[in-house]
């Protein structure tokens, strides 16, 4: 048994995402947790820690402020925020968010992004976050823009910003994108819609007024759930 | 007991073509600094890991990102003041190579033979994924490796980084290949 619950997470290769069509592993993959079984408890690749290793700035999250200085990005200032948390329900503490996003009007800073749209000269569209001990983090940011891409003819992302996560060990690394309620490009975006059917709730915010700062920013509320090692009967509490 | 329900895992979901601006902003020159970079270091030999990723028609990704992971010089992981995580993007060299500059790895114990650990992102991938790289000048160790003994036969050079004097110094050249003949071992865990 492995950390990922493939029932949520969607296959390699996905034809109407053309990227993928090339770039997915075809082959099975070989399961690693069960060639370690061979030798119980020499697993120092899958059980080595990886949260509480790095630091962040209050600055670094916040991405209305932390662009270069003399303004503030133009667009609908946002919190997000929530908790990462195991498949257990555990609060995971010390672990690395890392976002980012394009500007409002669908532009990312990356060279590569040519779309014609304006850049903003007060946004970088990038950001990180340590949980704290209950496993919660909270950007500020702007909502960002959807965008076209080449995928097909007339196709645009819905509006999204990009997770990267890094937990307690190797087997919860996550990366993944969080989209916004009531997106009409949901319902036609292969990347959101490779995933499978039951699980793509999970990727959608929701809207928190609770969250919300008054006369300041709307609150989104995005929980990420990671896998991890799967314990020894030894290790099952109680 | 709890009776929470227990709660489904986060979707993952491709890494797209501009994380650079967010992941590895400094290597790219973007105006945000790197939190993560592409060095390790600590006691032991200094060597330097190199290499393309191609995808299934042989072409050399410009927008894939690498993470490596691994232990010490000792083949400890969780010491203190030795961090063994990197990360590279393949766009930011002319040549399309990932590039680290490490330390070679020890052993973690009789059965094992030195190994880093390889995570592959790129536009595409839709969830990222593991391998693992051994080295060439370990063939003794490599064969005893008690993981490296269950791989299947004709998939295991895939795994093993070549080693050349680089322009740096020892170098190990370690090209992934996500389809095709040559297609690299990646692993679930």
């Amino acid at each position: 048994m492995t950390s990922r619950d493939w029932s949520q997470h969607p296959p390699y290769i996905c034809p109407d995402y053309k990227s993928s069509v090339l770039r997915g592993p075809t082959r099975p993959l070989l399961n690693l947790a069960s060639l370690y079984q061979q030798q119980p408890g020499s697993a120092g690749e899958l059980l080595g820690k990886l949260t509480d290793v790095y630091q962040t700035r209050s600055i670094d999250c916040d991405l209305t402020k932390n662009g270069p200085p003399g303004g503030e990005p133009i667009g609908e200032r946002i919190i997000v925020g929530g908790r990462v948390m195991d498949d257990r329900g555990r609060a995971v503490a010390g672990a690395l968010v890392e976002i980012w996003q394009a500007n409002a009007s669908g532009r990312y800073l990356h060279r590569a992004d040519q779309h014609h749209a304006p850049l903003d000269p007060n946004f970088i569209g990038a950001g990180r976050a340590i949980t704290d001990r209950d496993g919660y983090y909270r950007f500020y940011t702007i909502k960002p823009g959807s965008y076209p891409w080449a995928n097909h003819v007339n196709a645009w992302r819905p509006q999204h910003i990009h997770f990267s996560v890094l937990g307690a060990t190797l087997a919860t690394r996550l990366v993944t994108q969080m989209y916004f309620p009531g997106d009409p490009l949901l319902d036609l975006d292969p990347i959101f819609q490779a995933v499978p059917a039951a699980a793509r709730i999970n990727l959608i915010a929701q809207f928190d007024l609770g969250l919300s700062q008054a006369d300041f920013a709307l609150g989104y509320y995005f929980d990420i759930v990671l896998g991890g090692p799967r314990e020894t009967p030894a290790d099952t509490p109680g | 007991m709890p009776s929470k329900p227990i709660p489904s895992q986060t979707p993952s979901q491709t890494i797209g073509p501009f994380f650079a601006q967010g992941l590895t902003a400094a290597q790219s020159d973007y105006p945000f600094d790197s939190i993560i970079d592409n060095t390790i270091s600590g006691p032991g030999q200094v060597v330097h890991i190199q290499g393309r990723v191609f995808d299934g028609e042989g072409k050399a990704a410009d927008d894939a990102m690498i993470e490596i992971w691994q232990a010490d010089c000792n083949g400890q992981y969780d010491q203190e003041n030795f961090c063994g995580y990197a990360r590279c993007g393949t766009g930011y060299r002319d040549d399309l190579h990932f590039s680290f500059k490490t330390i070679k790895p020890g052993s973690c114990g009789v059965d094992q033979a030195p190994y880093i650990t390889v995570i592959v992102f790129m536009r595409g991938l839709m969830t990222h994924a593991f391998t693992r790289l051994y080295f060439d000048d370990e063939a003794e160790a490599n064969a005893r490796d008690f993981i490296f003994q269950q791989l299947p036969e004709d998939r295991k050079t895939s795994l093993i980084a070549m080693g050349i004097e680089g322009e740096e110094g020892l170098t190990y050249v370690f090209d992934i290949h996500m389809q095709g003949a040559d297609e690299t071992l990646f692993f679930d865990i």
